[in-house]
């Protein structure tokens, strides 16, 4: 636990795997610098690895004002104590009043061993984060600036906001995709401190016998439209009409969990609170009655055509243009008049 | 001799399913207002661990926090297969976020000595955080080892795991004790014995055999009623149906760092999810209505 540090920085963990890195850091040092101009204070960013200064430039970049840099041949893959180790104790010694993970699978094996040994409150998978005094009206305190951790909590059901008043520092995970990427500035200079960090024997308890990575097959993250199919599609067989959408667009399939689990689609392909969120500019909803796991997963989408049946399903409510109708007579429709479209 | 693993498992209410009714003002969720379940993912490391014990000889012991029903997912533990099970309940327990969570666990966890291996679902469905686990081993000071997929192999005091990280896998070496979180990718969870149901359907724990007793004699005397539990309990224990049940003490817990006083993160509001109804634009199913959309996006570059 670290005493409430006013001054403190709000800090990015700079998630990086083999030289690259992790589009969340990004994302997150972007928003870090928009939490640390309301509140007065700069952005540091916090990078372990072996040879991967060179990163260090694009989170100055993308907003940092700071990087720790911790380049030791023992950081060059992700291990969870010698980086939890970085990071309590870069933590303890500069008193950062705010600490950001990306929600991946490793900020979220990393995250609450720190907070854990740093006795601080972590709150996971925000998909957003404000700043703001709250009014303890028990304690008869106003708590200044305090970070607000806003998430979908109970299965999505309720969005709650949480705060760490009393112990510090705030630390949150946030999903990725959620805050917006935002462009470069390639003419921004930053600090880079380099850092060395005393390990102990007991740090390596784990060691990494192999490892394998995958291309990802589906990018639903980078891609500009998203014509995804949900139940009411139907069936596996019937799927083909989402992607002959997706194909006429040229957009990425996308799917619901519905169709997930009936099987029509792999599960690589799903959008929503358990699959991929995502921001395309166009999001076509073909069947898919948009249960709020699902919606939290699109909404941000800039423009979202809904295809369902039901007038009443509730994709209709984030819905920017709604198709009440059989969706395999709207789609073969949409087909034609996308393939007969006038050129800009 | 063998390896011994606890298994921590939750009982969780049923959040596919849940009204508006299930919520308080404050914010908290109102459990008893809800179906509960056995936490998919904890079903799963549960089977790990019964498995490596098959395998590889050893005992499995099942600890729950949680209120009274919670024994509900004890007996379903040992109707599975597990060797021992033990409800931690207190009142000061209540509002305990993840980090008082892991840490009344990890007194519970110390007070069981000898301990190989804790194994632990990913994340429960009613948080989602996936923070008990890295949390809990932070407290007892053992290495962590998420996501696991597979036990790949053991040897004396070494554990091979194959972990699913999302893009990929990993291998890894850890020596115990360790604390494991197990995916639902993991295994299939073998079904309750019915063997094991005949013999351990009437386990019960303290706690529910003071709640019956209340119902069963409204009117009688403090000192009658105890009397009654205390029969009771006399039978089952001679029978081997006595659930063990711990509270705060029983774990030499700091009170400070339970419960509301020991949580760091408060819910400062919270709204359920309403659909904002702000209309959209309501496109005919027709050739000339769909030609008519996908101009407008052409001209508004959505489209190229």
């Amino acid at each position: 636990m670290i005493e409430v540090n006013r001054q403190g920085d709000v800090w990015v963990f700079a998630e990086q795997e083999d030289g690259a890195l992790h589009d969340v850091s990004l994302e997150l040092v972007g928003k870090a610098r928009e939490l640390a101009d309301r509140l007065g204070v700069q952005v540091s960013a916090v990078l372990p690895g072996w040879r991967v200064r060179e990163l260090a430039y694009r989170l100055h970049h993308h907003g940092a004002d700071k990087v720790f840099l911790v380049e030791d041949r023992k950081l060059e893959h992700f291990l969870t104590q010698p980086y939890a180790r970085v990071m309590t104790t870069l933590v303890t010694e500069h008193k950062p009043q705010i600490v950001l993970f990306g929600a991946t699978a490793l900020g979220r094996d990393l995250a609450p061993r720190v907070a854990s040994a740093m006795r601080a409150g972590l709150t996971a998978d925000c998909t957003d984060l404000d700043i703001a005094d709250v009014d303890d009206k028990a304690a008869k305190t106003v708590h200044k600036n305090l970070l607000l951790q806003i998430r979908p909590a109970f299965g999505g059901n309720i969005i709650a906001t949480i705060i760490n008043p009393e112990r510090w520092p705030q630390m949150a995970t946030v999903r990725e995709g959620v805050m917006a990427l935002r462009d470069p500035d390639v003419q921004r200079k930053g600090e880079i401190i380099e850092t060395k960090i005393a390990f102990e024997e007991a740090d390596f308890a784990v060691r990494l016998i192999e490892r394998h990575r995958e291309e990802r097959k589906v990018n639903l993250k980078g891609a500009r439209t998203i014509v995804a199919g949900g139940g009411g599609v139907g069936s596996k067989a019937n799927f083909k009409v989402v992607h002959e959408l997706a194909g006429a667009i040229g957009g990425a399939v996308g799917a619901s969990r519905a169709a997930v689990d009936g099987g029509f689609i792999d599960k690589a392909h799903q959008v929503g609170q358990t699959g991929t969120t995502v921001r395309p500019a166009l999001y076509v909803a073909c069947g898919i009655s948009g249960a709020v796991q699902h919606r939290a997963g699109m909404e941000e989408s800039a423009k979202i055509i809904a295809i369902n049946w039901d007038g009443e399903a509730p994709i209709f409510g984030v819905a920017h243009y709604g198709i009440v109708g059989d969706l395999n007579q709207v789609i073969p429709l949409m087909v034609k008049a996308l393939k007969e479209r006038p050129k800009e | 001799m063998g390896y011994h693993c606890v298994v921590c498992v939750k009982q969780v209410p049923d959040t596919a399913n849940v009204t508006g009714e299930a919520m308080r003002e404050d914010g908290t969720v109102n459990r008893a207002a809800l179906p509960t379940i056995f936490n998919p993912e904890d079903l799963h490391a549960l089977e790990t661990a019964l498995d490596l014990r098959d395998r590889f000889g050893g005992t499995v012991t099942v600890l729950t926090m949680g209120p009274p029903k919670a024994s509900d997912v004890l007996r379903d533990c040992i109707f599975r297969g597990a060797d021992r099970a033990i409800l931690l309940t207190d009142r000061r327990a209540a509002a305990s976020d993840t980090l008082a969570t892991s840490y009344i666990l990890s007194q519970a966890v110390r007070k069981l000595k000898d301990v190989d291996f804790v194994f632990c679902g990913r994340q429960a469905i009613d948080g989602d955080t996936a923070q008990v686990g890295p949390q809990l081993a932070e407290k007892l000071g053992y290495p962590q080892v998420t996501y696991l997929e597979e036990l790949l192999g053991l040897s004396d005091k070494t554990a091979r795991i194959r972990r699913n990280v999302g893009n990929g896998w990993e291998i890894v070496e850890v020596d115990l004790p360790v604390l494991v979180t197990v995916l639902d990718t993991a295994n299939e969870p073998r079904p309750a014995a019915a063997r094991r149901v005949m013999k351990h359907k009437k386990a019960r724990t303290r706690i529910e055999l003071e709640a019956a007793a209340k119902n069963a004699l409204p009117d009688a005397s403090a000192d009658e009623r105890e009397a009654e539990i205390e029969r009771q309990a006399e039978t089952l224990r001679s029978r081997g149906l006595m659930l063990e049940q711990w509270n705060l003490d029983d774990i030499d817990a700091d009170l400070e760092w339970c419960g509301l006083s020991g949580s760091p993160t408060k819910v400062h509001r919270v709204q359920s999810i309403v659909l904002t109804k702000e209309g959209y634009t309501e496109i005919p199913p027709t050739e000339e209505g769909l030609r008519q959309l996908i101009r407008e996006l052409v001209v508004d570059h959505t489209l190229g």
